[in-house]
């Protein structure tokens, strides 16, 4: 069966890692267990991309080209002609959606959500 | 030059405050425990959720005022807190907020407010509203250092993508603990400050998808009525009713039975939901009274090329709403799926012209 998310864009670098234990605090998706020495990268399938680990890395061991998986934000994105990896969330702004900020240029967008 | 230009930049002041220095720079506490000026208000909240706080929740669901579902960035008091007790941090969005402080009735705690324009915390951290450089400035300005003796701060765990936690300790002074996922799991958490696997994970069960599916409805529910109203008066009410049960299916259908429809696609997903649907509606068409043998064939055909690619591109954009899909799958779909939505979707909109006029030619 197809799969577009078989693959994805985490790197973990374990000879990096300090055991610090911040990537299992922060991923919402099991993707890194505890080990004795270092962090076990246990279900890289898993990962949704969302940053987490590497921004709270201390120790640069993760990287991970991190982005909202929303393909409103993209769609719309490139039907305005712009980057659809600007990474930007189009959802928000004055007039009525779901992620805000200060961007003018808003369509509403679904993200939900917690 | 960029070395010079940089060398530029960064002497003259030799503080972060005039410039237009990158976070965590940027943040860098200019304004900081010294900074002497009005004292910042510190406001009282309860933990309790009133009949207004949830009309408001369900407002907020149905994306009614959207972006009015704001809470005053700041400190707040929960109870009486007292210079040891815990600081936990919220987005100023009325159902994050409410989350917290309802979770942590009987307690007395402070809660900093920092302004995410509204956005929940785990959207905020995405767009890096929740994140290092507000947090540090929300800690400086509303004094938090004079306030409480300690220097721990609890975060959401979903407000992790937008915060680097190394970063807010070094210039704040306060070190970062990540709560649970839910708010509603602090109290279990707060026994022992470890959070188990259960509470780090995020869920989306059944309850989780449809308290979006509103929001999806008001969404696209209005391109589903104008094409009810076009198709009512081209092709008569069934094809109306199949107009209203696409976007229905799509926007509402689509969410509920999303672990059971097959494939990890989002877009495949909604191809066979919406082959199903079709079925009844191309049942009928094909039996048209008044139509001949070909009319009758292609009047079946055209349900099954309009409605599976409506509720796949509609699943598609539920991807946002969801707790797991990468950018990097979702951009896969899109190139992979969007212009088979459009051929399919094209096809069937050029074979129901078809049959609308060879049906006037009396040929159908």
């Amino acid at each position: 069966m197809a799969d577009c998310y078989a693959e994805n864009t985490l790197q973990y670098f374990p000879e990096k890692c300090i055991n610090c234990r911040r990537c299992t605090q922060v991923c919402p998706h099991r993707v890194f267990a505890e080990g004795d020495k270092r962090a076990d990268l246990v279900n890289p399938r898993a990962c949704m991309e969302c940053g987490a680990c590497a921004k709270n890395c201390p120790a640069g061991a993760i990287e991970v080209e991190s982005g909202v998986g929303c393909a409103w934000a993209m769609i719309s994105a490139a039907l305005r002609g712009k980057d659809m990896d600007s990474g930007e969330c189009t959802c928000g702004g004055p007039d009525g959606s779901c992620c805000g900020g200060e961007a003018k240029e808003e369509e509403p967008c679904s993200c939900g959500g917690k | 030059m960029p070395t010079t230009e940089k060398s530029h930049t960064i002497k003259p002041t030799g503080s972060c405050c005039g410039n237009a220095a990158p976070s965590p720079a940027e943040a860098c506490g200019c304004s900081g425990p010294t900074n002497k000026g009005p004292a910042p208000v510190i406001r009282q909240t309860t933990s309790e959720i009133t009949a207004k706080n949830r009309w408001d929740h369900i407002l907020a669901r149905w994306g009614v005022n959207r972006m009015g579902h704001i809470v005053t960035p700041g400190l707040y008091r929960l109870g009486n807190p007292d210079k040891d007790s815990p600081v936990f941090a919220s987005a100023n969005y009325t159902l994050s907020f409410d989350a917290l402080r309802s979770a942590l009735a009987g307690r007395d705690a402070w809660i900093l407010v920092i302004d995410t324009k509204g956005i929940n915390v785990w959207c905020a951290a995405g767009k890096g509203t929740f994140g290092t450089g507000e947090l540090i400035r929300r800690i400086a300005v509303t004094r938090l250092a004079e306030i409480v003796a300690h220097r721990k701060i609890i975060l959401p765990q979903l407000g992790a993508p937008g915060v680097c936690a190394h970063d807010v300790a070094r210039y704040s002074g306060f070190s970062v603990e990540y709560g649970p996922v839910r708010a509603a799991d602090l109290p279990a958490y707060l026994a022992t400050h470890a959070a188990t696997a259960e509470m780090r994970t995020v869920r989306f069960n059944l309850r989780d998808r449809l308290v979006l599916t509103p929001m999806e409805l008001v969404h696209f529910g209005l391109y589903g009525i104008i094409a009810a109203i076009v198709l009512y008066f081209l092709a008569g009410p069934v094809a109306a009713l199949a107009a209203i049960c696409a976007v229905l299916t799509g926007t509402v259908l689509f969410p509920a039975l999303l672990p059971v429809l097959p494939s990890r696609d989002f877009s495949l997903k909604g191809f066979v939901l919406g082959a199903i649907v079709a079925i009844p509606f191309a049942v009928v068409f094909a039996g048209s009274p008044g139509l001949s043998g070909l009319g009758r064939v292609i009047a079946a055909f055209v349900p099954f090329l309009t409605i599976p690619p409506v509720v796949a591109y509609l699943g598609l954009n539920f991807t946002g709403s969801t707790t797991f899909t990468s950018r990097t799958g979702v951009k896969k779909e899109i190139f992979r799926y969007v212009p088979a939505m459009v051929v399919l979707a094209g096809l069937g909109t050029i074979l129901g012209i078809a049959l609308g006029v060879l049906r006037l030619a009396g040929v159908a």
